[in-house]
């Protein structure tokens, strides 16, 4: 199919068509951006939750049973699993379907694995156009899930409105707690396999974390336990979703959230085609090799190195001028 | 903006065999040859087969099946996937199954079975010769 056609397929409802424009905008291949010229028109309407937490922790469980409890209430919801990629061949095993078999076949649901294909924030480069895909071909629920995460993995927070951190019990003391990163930017925390011994104490560290490093915000972090192989604790997770959905539209948060996303996304991609436009000549026109040999025989720190090799594209640049055309 | 295409395979298991080990020493060299592999897990309907071979706009569907009921299987999974518009997909078998089957499957859209004694080299091979 041509992306005329394909675009009029992703319109009228088409799974295939949604399927195929995910392929071209997570490759790049041609037509990439046409695509997301035509459905930046549209959207805006889905709730996207972000699910993150340690490998092992139930995320994908929990996810397959967040959605059958949101198409129990009649929404669609579109999810995207992402797995990590090998560093060594790029390739990738995504096995988030294996815990999503409840739903594998409601046509109310979509389900698409990624491999995080070497970006380290615990999504995909791409996991973010993607939502904007399944948002335009109008999934209500949006629902991304993590890689396992260790303590850094942040990325979720800029994507999602509601960030979900899974703990389980039984993975370390509270010194774990204390350390800054993933802990200090969920919006709600579940504890998963709350059947298992050591959810009290589980609990009494989130408790902890959230006294502290949320003391001060206006949205106190609420705990909920659930035993997502059974499906127990995930009306309370949904409850739990919607309330904070409410204050960020209460408090004119929502909007604020979404508009700082753009301007911080705007801000990567243009870096991002500056580095493209100017990287064939930093090889071409400096010598990189005279400079870390000066570096190495101590005539030059790297800065300086870095400061001369950016003056000197920009000079060649300044004959032009730069406008910036809005 | 450079493209990047991987290889996206799906491998899945269809009817009652609750015997993944070969479907997953598979998947493993699929992904060290540089494969995106997602697995389905046990005991899937051929519907749900190709409904995730759909979502997930794979390039291959490779199929195992050890209980011997490829012949109703396999060409029930190659029929839906042509009837959702994916007749560009190869899809290969595997397992174990009488010589005499694999012309039938054939001819029903499998374009290859391989049986064991292949090496996994053949089959990475293989993908990377006939993806269309």
């Amino acid at each position: 199919m041509d992306y005329d056609e394909l675009i009029q397929l992703f319109k009228e409802g088409s799974y295939r068509a949604l399927s195929r424009a995910i392929s071209i905008v997570e490759n790049k291949e041609p037509g990439f951006r046409k695509i997301i010229a035509e459905i930046s028109r549209t959207g805006g309407n889905g709730y996207i939750i972000g699910v993150t937490g340690p490998p092992g922790s139930g995320k994908s469980t929990l996810v397959n049973e967040l959605a059958w409890g949101y198409r129990s209430i009649g929404k669609r919801v579109g999810i995207i699993a992402v797995d990590p990629s090998s560093p060594f061949t790029g390739g990738a095993f995504l096995g988030d379907r294996v815990r999503m078999q409840r739903i594998a076949t409601d046509k109310g649901i979509y389900i698409r694995s990624m491999a995080s294909r070497g970006h380290l924030g615990g999504l995909s480069a791409a996991a973010r156009n993607v939502s904007r895909l399944l948002d335009a071909f109008g999934f209500e629920i949006i629902i991304m899930e993590t890689v396992g995460v260790g303590q850094s993995e942040v990325d979720i927070v800029k994507a999602a409105d509601t960030t979900i951190i899974v703990s389980v019990p039984g993975l370390g003391d509270d010194i774990q707690a204390n350390k800054a990163g993933l802990m200090e930017i969920g919006n709600i925390f579940v504890i998963n396999k709350a059947d298992l011994t050591g959810v009290e104490r589980v609990e009494m560290e989130l408790d902890k974390i959230i006294k502290m490093a949320y003391h001060s915000a206006s949205w106190k972090p609420p705990i909920i336990k659930t035993v997502a192989s059974r499906g127990e604790g995930i009306t309370e997770l949904i409850e739990a979703i919607s309330k904070h959905e409410r204050y960020l539209k209460d408090e004119g948060l929502f909007s604020q959230k979404r508009r700082g996303r753009i301007e911080e996304e705007l801000v990567t991609l243009i870096s991002d085609h500056l580095f493209e436009h100017f990287s064939p000549k930093i090889e071409d026109k400096v010598s990189l090799k005279a400079l870390t040999d000066k570096i190495i025989n101590h005539e030059l720190d790297l800065y300086s190195a870095a400061e001369a090799v950016v003056e000197s594209i920009l000079k060649e640049k300044d004959k032009g001028g730069v406008k910036i055309e809005t | 903006m450079a493209t990047t295409k991987v290889i996206r395979v799906l491998v899945a298991k269809p009817g009652l065999d609750g015997h993944d080990r070969g479907a997953k020493v598979i998947a493993h060299a699929l992904r060290d040859a540089g494969m995106e592999v997602i697995y389905t897990g046990l005991r899937q309907s051929p519907e749900q087969i190709a409904q995730a071979a759909l979502q997930e706009d794979v390039d291959v569907v490779a199929l195992s099946c050890l209980s011997g009921a490829h012949n109703a299987l396999f060409p029930k999974v190659a029929q839906l996937l042509k009837e959702q518009g994916m007749d560009d997909v190869l899809i290969i078998g595997g397992g174990i199954m009488p010589d005499e089957d694999i012309p039938f499957l054939r001819e029903k859209g499998i374009a290859d079975i391989f049986t064991p004694g292949t090496s996994l080299k053949q089959i990475v091979n293989y993908i990377k010769e006939n993806v269309k």
